[in-house]
C-alpha cells in the first residue's frame, strides 16, 4: 500500500501513480459492436414508449433501437440529434435510472430495463467518430442572438438557432465552453475529454461564435445584449452554493463540492490533486456522490455522505447510491451538521446533530455525533445568483429565486428567453437544460421570423 | 419408462433420432462421434455411382440468416453429394455398422436416372450390411442441373420408375427423400409408392437465396463475385416440413406410408410434433451442425419426460395421433368463437397488441381507459384472430378464450351456437351442398 494513504490532512498522491488512471477510467463502457445489436434486440419496439414520454427531450427511443438493430447507427444517431443536440453527454451522464429506463417495460417485467444510454452512446459515438453533421447551415438571416452560457442549456440553443440560419455569440465566463458538462460531472462518467469533443460537434455547423472569459455582470451588462443583439438567451447556470449554517464553517479544509469536482476535472495530474485522509460529504444528491466517490477514488481512506433526511428523501438516484457504496463510501442519514471541529484554523471533525421528521417538519434531535474529519464538502445545492442581471434597466422577474419563464421559455422582458438550471421550475438536469434551450431557441426562431 | 426404441420399416435403433444424409454423416469419423453421443442412427451422405467423385466449391458452402444474438435460424448449402471415393465410403460404411450392430445405418444414394446405374450400385450397398437405402431425390443445388436429385423428384413418373428399379435390384428397405420444391408434394409421394417404396422421407431442402451482399451486389454464399441457389433448411423451414408431412400423412392414397420427418428440428419437441403429425422417426442435421451432436442427449431426455409425464409408453402411442385433426379450411367450424382476453397482471404494457390490432386489424384493443395507459380487449370488434396472441412478448398474457355455447357474441350481437357449421353449408356459400330434400 502506498505511504500516501497514511498522510494526515489535505494532501495528493495518496495512491501508486498507475492507480490513478484505473480508478478514472470510464464508468460504463461503451458498448461494441455485438454488443449492441443484442442489446437493441431487446427493445421490444413498444406503441407510444414510456421510455420515450419518460425523455425531457422525446427522443424517439424505440426507433433509434431499431436502427441501430438494423445496422444504421448513421440513422439512429440522426434520429437521437434530431431531438437532442447533446446526446451524447447525455448518454453519459443521464440518470437512466429514473427516466428512461425506469419505465422500460422490460425494467417492469423482469427488472432489467433495455440499456437506452448505452446504446444511445453508441450511435452518437459512431456519428460524431465520423463527424458526421446532419444539419446544415442555411442562407444567414442576418438576425443575431447573444446566449449567455456555454452550458448544455446555452449549446443546444445555439445549435438550434444556427439551424435556422441566425448568427449566435455565446458569451462564457469560465476560460473553457461546456458549463457543468465541463465543470460539473464526475471525471468517470465523461472520458476523454468528452465534453469539448462534444462541444466542438455541436459548434462544427457554424454561425456561433463562442466567447471565453465573458462574465454577465462583470464585462457586460444584460442591458448591452437587449440593445446589440435581435434576441437574448439566458444559460448561465447556478452560480452560488448554499451554505451549511454550521458553526465554524470558514475553516480550512472545508470546500464546495461543485469546486473540487470542477478541478479534478480540469487536473491534469490527478496524483498531484490534494484530497483528505477523512472526508466528510454534506449532502444528499448527485453532486454529493460525485464528491464522495472520487474523494475515495483518490485514495481518501474514510468517506462519509452525511444527509439530513432519511434514503428515501435523496436526490442521488439508486444506482447512484450503490455506485457509493460499493465504492466503500458509507452513507449516514438523518444528521445534520451543527459545528465545524477545527484546530489551528484547519478541520479536524465535524459535529452533527441527529434529526427526526416532526409531523412534515424535520427538526433536531438535540443528539450529536462527533467525525473525525480533515476535510468537509458542501454538496447541499447551489443557487441562482440575481446580481448579475441587476443594474441594467428593469430587472427580469424572479420565482423562488430563480428567472421566471412561460412555457415556451420566455423572461418577463422582451427579447429575453432564459433556460436551464438558472430558471424556476426545472429538474437540475443536463437533459432538461437541452430540452428548455431547443425549445427556447423554437421560440426565438419564431419571433424573429415573425416580427 | 417410456420406451424410445424405433422400428421403421423393419429397421431398428434405440430412439428415434436419425442423422439426416449430410455433412455431419460424411464419413466413419463423424458417425461414430455420433454414435458415441447417442444418435440412434445415421443416413450415410449421398453416394454416387463409382468413378472419380464430384467436386465441391472451394469458397462458401453456406449462408445462414440470423435471430437475436445471431442464434441461427435458417441455414442454406451448395454442398454436394459426396466428395469422396465410393469404395472408401463402403469400406467404413461396413465398418462402423459391424462394430454399431444396435444403431441404423441406412445409405443414401444419386446415381444417373438409368437402369443400368443402379443395378451396379446396390449390391455393392447391399454387401456393406448396411440396414436399408435412402434415394436421393431431392438435393436441389449442382446435381439437379446434371438430371439427378430434385430433377428426378420435380417429376413423378421417374420416381415411381427409379424406385421402381430399386425394389426389384434389392433386399434392403427403400426409403425415398422428397424435395419440397413442387407444387403438391403429395403428387411425388404417391408416385414413390406406386414404384413400391417402403417409406418416404421428407423434406429435402429448399430453393433459397439467404442474403445479399450489398456492395458487391452479390448473392450469399457468394463464390468469386458469383451465387447459385442453395439448399435451405434449419428452424425455419419446420412449418413448411410440417405441412408437407400432414398432406402426405392424411393423403388417403399415402396414408400409412412410413414417413421419416425431417426439417429443422432442434428439440425434443421438434420430433414430438413432427412425430405426431405422421412421422415414424425424425431426421436432424442443421440443429447437429450448429451445437454438435450432444443435442441429441436433450432430445433423448425431452421426449423421455415428455412421454412419461402424459402416460405414452411407446413411440407407437404418439405417431400419427395428430394426423386426423388436420383437415381442410372448409371443414373448420364456423360456429366456433373465441376472444383475445389480456392478463393484466402479467401485462407489461409495451402496447404492441393494440398497435398491430388498430394498424392492421381490428381496433379492438385499447390504449387508454380513464386516461391511464392500459390495454383491453373490446370484445364487441374482436374477431379472435389471434395476431395480438403473436405479437405479444410475454407468454401467456394475452390468451383466446372461446364462448360457451349460448354465450353472447358481442361482436355479431347473436348467442354462440352449440351447433357445428362449416363453410360447405353456410349459406354464403354459392356451392353449399343443399340438404336433400
Amino acid at each position: 500500500m502506498p505511504e500516501g494513504q497514511f498522510k494526515e490532512g489535505i494532501v495528493g498522491g495518496r495512491l501508486a501513480a498507475e492507480q490513478y488512471a484505473d480508478n478514472f477510467s470510464d464508468l460504463h463502457p461503451p458498448l461494441d459492436h455485438h454488443e449492441a445489436l443484442v442489446e437493441s434486440d431487446r427493445c421490444y419496439f413498444c406503441y407510444d414508449a414510456p421510455c420515450m414520454n419518460a425523455c425531457p427531450t422525446s427522443i424517439d427511443i424505440p426507433l433509434f433501437i431499431r436502427q441501430i438493430s438494423t445496422g444504421n447507427p448513421i440513422g439512429s444517431a440522426k434520429t437521437i440529434f434530431d431531438q437532442n443536440i447533446l446526446g451524447g453527454m447525455c448518454a453519459r451522464v443521464c440518470p437512466t435510472e429514473t427516466l428512461c429506463e425506469e419505465v422500460c417495460v422490460r425494467e417492469v417485467a423482469e427488472g432489467k430495463p433495455v440499456q437506452i444510454g448505452r446504446l444511445q452512446r453508441y450511435a452518437t459515438d459512431v456519428a460524431m467518430a465520423e463527424n458526421k453533421q446532419f444539419y446544415p447551415r442555411p442562407e444567414p438571416t442576418g438576425k443575431t442572438v447573444a446566449v449567455v452560457g456555454a452550458g448544455p442549456a446555452g449549446l443546444a440553443a445555439a445549435h438550434r438557432l444556427a439551424r435556422h440560419g441566425h448568427d449566435v455569440t455565446i458569451l462564457e465566463a469560465r476560460p473553457k465552453a461546456g458549463g457543468l458538462n465541463e465543470y460539473g460531472i464526475a471525471a468517470y462518467k465523461s472520458v476523454d475529454n468528452f465534453a469539448q469533443a462534444e462541444v466542438d460537434y455541436v459548434t462544427a455547423i457554424g454561425g456561433i461564435d463562442i466567447q471565453n472569459g465573458k462574465a454577465l455582470g462583470r464585462d457586460y451588462q444584460l442591458s448591452d445584449l437587449i440593445r446589440n443583439y435581435d434576441a437574448v438567451f439566458l444559460g448561465m447556470g447556478l452560480g452560488g452554493v448554499n451554505a451549511l449554517r454550521a458553526d465554524g464553517e470558514d475553516a480550512a479544509g472545508v470546500t464546495n463540492a461543485v469546486e473540487f469536482i470542477a478541478e479534478l476535472r480540469q487536473a491534469s495530474d490527478l496524483s498531484g490533486l490534494p484530497v483528505g485522509r477523512r472526508v466528510v460529504v454534506i449532502g444528499g444528491g448527485m453532486t454529493a456522490i460525485d464528491a464522495a466517490v472520487q474523494s475515495k477514488l483518490l485514495g481518501a481512506e474514510e468517506v462519509t455522505i452525511c444527509y439530513r433526511r432519511g434514503q428515501e428523501h435523496m436526490n442521488a438516484s439508486g444506482f447512484e447510491q450503490d455506485l457509493a457504496a460499493a465504492n466503500g463510501v458509507t452513507i449516514r442519514h438523518w444528521l445534520q451538521p451543527k459545528r465545524v471541529i477545527a484546530e489551528a484554523g484547519k478541520v479536524s471533525g465535524i459535529e452533527l446533530e441527529y434529526t427526526a421528521l416532526k409531523g412534515d417538519k424535520l427538526a433536531g434531535t438535540g443528539e450529536t455525533l462527533t467525525l473525525v474529519a480533515d476535510q468537509v464538502f458542501k454538496a447541499i445545492g447551489q443557487s441562482f445568483v440575481p446580481a448579475a442581471l441587476n443594474g441594467s434597466g428593469t430587472s427580469i422577474e424572479l420565482e423562488a429565486g430563480r428567472i421566471k419563464v412561460d412555457a415556451e421559455g420566455r423572461t418577463s422582458l422582451a427579447k429575453v428567453w432564459a433556460g436551464g438550471d438558472c430558471i424556476f421550475g426545472g429538474d437540475d438536469l443536463t437533459v432538461s437544460a437541452v430540452a428548455q434551450g431547443r425549445d427556447a431557441a423554437e421560440s426565438i426562431n419564431r419571433s424573429l421570423t415573425q416580427g | 419408462m417410456a420406451d424410445l426404441h424405433n422400428n421403421f420399416v423393419g429397421i431398428k435403433s434405440p430412439n428415434p433420432f436419425w442423422l439426416a444424409s449430410a455433412p455431419p454423416t460424411d464419413k466413419a469419423y463423424n458417425v461414430i462421434r455420433a454414435f458415441k453421443a447417442g444418435w440412434g442412427g445415421v443416413v450415410w451422405k449421398t453416394l454416387g455411382e463409382e468413378g472419380p467423385p464430384v467436386v465441391n466449391v472451394n469458397g462458401p458452402r453456406y449462408g445462414a440468416i440470423w435471430g437475436a444474438d445471431r442464434r441461427l435460424l435458417g441455414l442454406n448449402n451448395i454442398e454436394l453429394i459426396t466428395d469422396r471415393d465410393l469404395q472408401v465410403n463402403l469400406r467404413e460404411i461396413k465398418q462402423v455398422k459391424k462394430d454399431w450392430p444396435d444403431r441404423a445405418i441406412v445409405v443414401s444414394l444419386m446415381v444417373p436416372c438409368v437402369e443400368e446405374s443402379w443395378k451396379a450400385i446396390l449390391p455393392v450397398v447391399e454387401e456393406t450390411e448396411a440396414d436399408g437405402i435412402e434415394l436421393n431425390f431431392g438435393c436441389p443445388h449442382g446435381m439437379s442441373e446434371r438430371g439427378m436429385g430434385a430433377a428426378v423428384g420435380q417429376v413423378p413418373e421417374y420416381i415411381e420408375m427409379v424406385v421402381r428399379w430399386c425394389k426389384q435390384n434389392t433386399r434392403m428397405p427403400v426409403i425415398t427423400k422428397l424435395t419440397p420444391n413442387i407444387t403438391d408434394v403429395r403428387k411425388p409421394a404417391r408416385a414413390a409408392l406406386a414404384g413400391g417404396t417402403d417409406a418416404v422421407s421428407l423434406i429435402n431442402t429448399i430453393n433459397s437465396i439467404t442474403g445479399v451482399d450489398l456492395d458487391s451486389f452479390a448473392p450469399q454464399p457468394t463464390i468469386d463475385g458469383k451465387g447459385s441457389h442453395g439448399g435451405y433448411c434449419g428452424p425455419a423451414v419446420k412449418p413448411i416440413a410440417m405441412n408437407m408431412v400432414a398432406e402426405i400423412a392424411r393423403d388417403p392414397e399415402t396414408h400409412g406410408l412410413p414417413i421419416s420427418g425431417i426439417g429443422g428440428i432442434t428439440t425434443w419437441r421438434d420430433a414430438a410434433e413432427f412425430m405426431a403429425l405422421g412421422a415414424g422417426n425424425v431426421q436432424v442435421c442443421t440443429a447437429a451442425m450448429t451445437y454438435g451432436f450432444k443435442i441429441v442427449q436433450e432430445m433423448i431426455a425431452g421426449l423421455e419426460n415428455w412421454m412419461d409425464e402424459k402416460g405414452h409408453r411407446s413411440l407407437d402411442d404418439i405417431v400419427g395421433r395428430a394426423t386426423p385433426n388436420v383437415t381442410d379450411w372448409q371443414y373448420l367450424n364456423l360456429n366456433y368463437v373465441a376472444k383475445a382476453r389480456i392478463d393484466q397482471d402479467a401485462c407489461i404494457k409495451c402496447g404492441r397488441c393494440h398497435i398491430a390490432c388498430e394498424d392492421t386489424s381490428h381496433q379492438a384493443i385499447t390504449n387508454m381507459v380513464n386516461g391511464v395507459r392500459h390495454f383491453e380487449v373490446i370484445e364487441a370488434e374482436c374477431v379472435g384472430c389471434n395476431l395480438c396472441v403473436n405479437v405479444c412478448p410475454v407468454d401467456n398474457c394475452i390468451t383466446m378464450e372461446p364462448l360457451a355455447a349460448g354465450a353472447m357474441d358481442q361482436r355479431t350481437g347473436k348467442p354462440v351456437s352449440p351447433i357445428y357449421a362449416n363453410w360447405t353449408t353456410h349459406p354464403n356459400n354459392p356451392m353449399a351442398k343443399v340438404a336433400a330434400e
